[in-house]
């Protein structure tokens, strides 16, 4: 009860002080203040789908259920937030490079990890069985997420990247104006919260359900 | 070590020859591979009529040719097990390992055949001007394989499933996408007659991109088909 207060002040204050507080990035404009939601929905649905990865590493070496509810739960969630990633993305990109779409490197990358975890879903959906939907669908989520550093490499070679991240990211070190960065850390920091929280629902749920079907 | 080494491809051997036996009482999954390929080809042909195409062009439809006939032929190795109820019979005669490692090379076998019809034909109705022969070959064999291996457990995860239809293009599309960008470029390369060194990321891709999926597929093929 306590975190979710402390959480929804926390990200009130947020979104006030991506607006007021922080001054709008050097040749970015005010479109920049993307960042503050952007970066730290990608954060979270890459750590959404690493967490379903262990989970299905889990699973596979385990069996026990639970673990396949958590691989498929927080599948989804990686999903909801890299979709959100996504969108906020292109609206970024129309603003400042005149188009929604140019399938730069990130956005392309972008777009074969909706690609894999939709097919992950299809798969998932195909198979009635439990376990051999469990099974099966925690194979193929290795399989899919072992191609992902491929890529990293390939695309770059073939399309050159228009991302900012040079503009903010120059040689590796964050350089950001002392209260753009107040901001973005702490943006970054609720949006993680925020993934904690829902995990820590889906736990709950998740119990809750394996104790009502004990009880039946 | 080398007498396991050996007893494997005995036994990979042995499902290999088994395969091919039924295959050719029936050649039903070899001809409807072949023609859903020539087909795919005639279209293609049909599309592009007499405008000329660019190297990048031909590269790609050769591999979106070879990509869609390859979902249509490989999902059949698994289902048709499934459908013959000879499934359990594999089961209890030998290990996971080596089942893959057979369909492996069934799978590889059917889709170099279909390629020997196919690329001819290709050349034939189209055209395309080769700079260098030798490293188009080498490309379609890497490529084959990475396609291969990878089509092979998926093919054995959708036999599992309820809808089996369509659902390999939609599994393999995500997963093969790596590779395909990597054999277009290369395909590419050898048409415009670049040598084997200035086509050498390419050719470590490839055959990384196979590597790599074999060895999980291995790894992992346990898992998908014990019951």
């Amino acid at each position: 009860m306590f975190w979710k207060v402390f959480l929804g002040i926390w990200m009130s204050l947020v979104i006030i002080a991506s607006f007021l507080y922080a001054p709008p990035a050097l040749g970015l404009g005010e479109v920049s203040r993307i960042i503050y939601y952007h970066v730290p929905l990608a954060w979270v649905a890459v750590l959404a789908y690493m967490v379903s990865m262990i989970n299905a590493i889990k699973y596979l070496r385990t069996s026990s259920i639970e673990y396949d509810y958590r691989t498929s739960f927080n599948a989804e969630v990686g999903t909801i937030f890299a979709l959100l990633a996504t969108v906020t993305g292109a609206i970024f990109a129309n603003a400042t490079w005149g188009t929604y779409w140019n399938w730069d490197p990130r956005q392309t990358s972008i777009f074969v990890l909706l690609l894999i975890y939709g097919s992950y879903f299809a798969l998932r959906s195909a198979i009635d069985d439990r376990e051999q939907k469990a099974r099966l669908s925690s194979v193929y989520a290795i399989i899919a997420f072992i191609t992902v550093p491929f890529l990293v490499f390939i695309i770059p070679r073939i399309y050159a990247s228009l991302h900012p991240d040079p503009i903010v990211n120059i040689e590796g070190r964050l350089q950001m104006d002392a209260r753009m960065l107040q901001v973005f850390i702490s943006s970054l920091a609720g949006f993680t919260g925020i993934y904690f929280w829902i995990y820590n629902l889906q736990n709950r749920i998740i119990n809750l359900k394996g104790k009502i079907k004990g009880r039946l | 070590m080398v007498t396991r080494f050996l007893s494997w491809t005995r036994q990979a051997g042995a499902l290999l020859n088994k395969d091919f036996k039924a295959e050719f009482r029936t050649k039903y999954a070899l001809n409807s591979f072949l023609m859903f390929a020539v087909t795919t080809l005639v279209i293609v042909s049909f599309a592009v009529g007499p405008y000329y195409l660019d190297p990048v062009m031909h590269a790609s439809f050769i591999w979106i040719i070879i990509f869609f006939s390859a979902m249509a032929g490989l999902a059949r190795a698994f289902i048709k097990e499934q459908e013959r109820g000879t499934v359990y019979a594999l089961k209890l005669s030998t290990t996971p390992e080596i089942i893959y490692l057979g369909k492996f090379c069934f799978n590889l076998l059917l889709l170099l055949l279909v390629l020997l019809v196919i690329i001819p034909f290709y050349f034939f109705f189209l055209s395309p001007s080769v700079g260098n022969p030798l490293l188009l070959v080498v490309v379609l064999l890497l490529g084959s394989l990475g396609l291969t291996g990878t089509t092979t457990i998926l093919s054995a995860i959708v036999s599992k499933a309820n809808v089996k239809g369509n659902l390999l293009p939609v599994l393999a599309f995500p997963v093969l996408l790596p590779l395909l960008i990597t054999s277009i470029n290369g395909t590419r390369l050898a048409l415009e007659g670049y040598t084997f060194g200035e086509a050498s990321s390419e050719l470590r891709v490839l055959s990384s991109f196979f590597v790599i999926m074999t060895t999980v597929s291995l790894l992992l093929f346990n898992y998908v088909w014990e019951d």
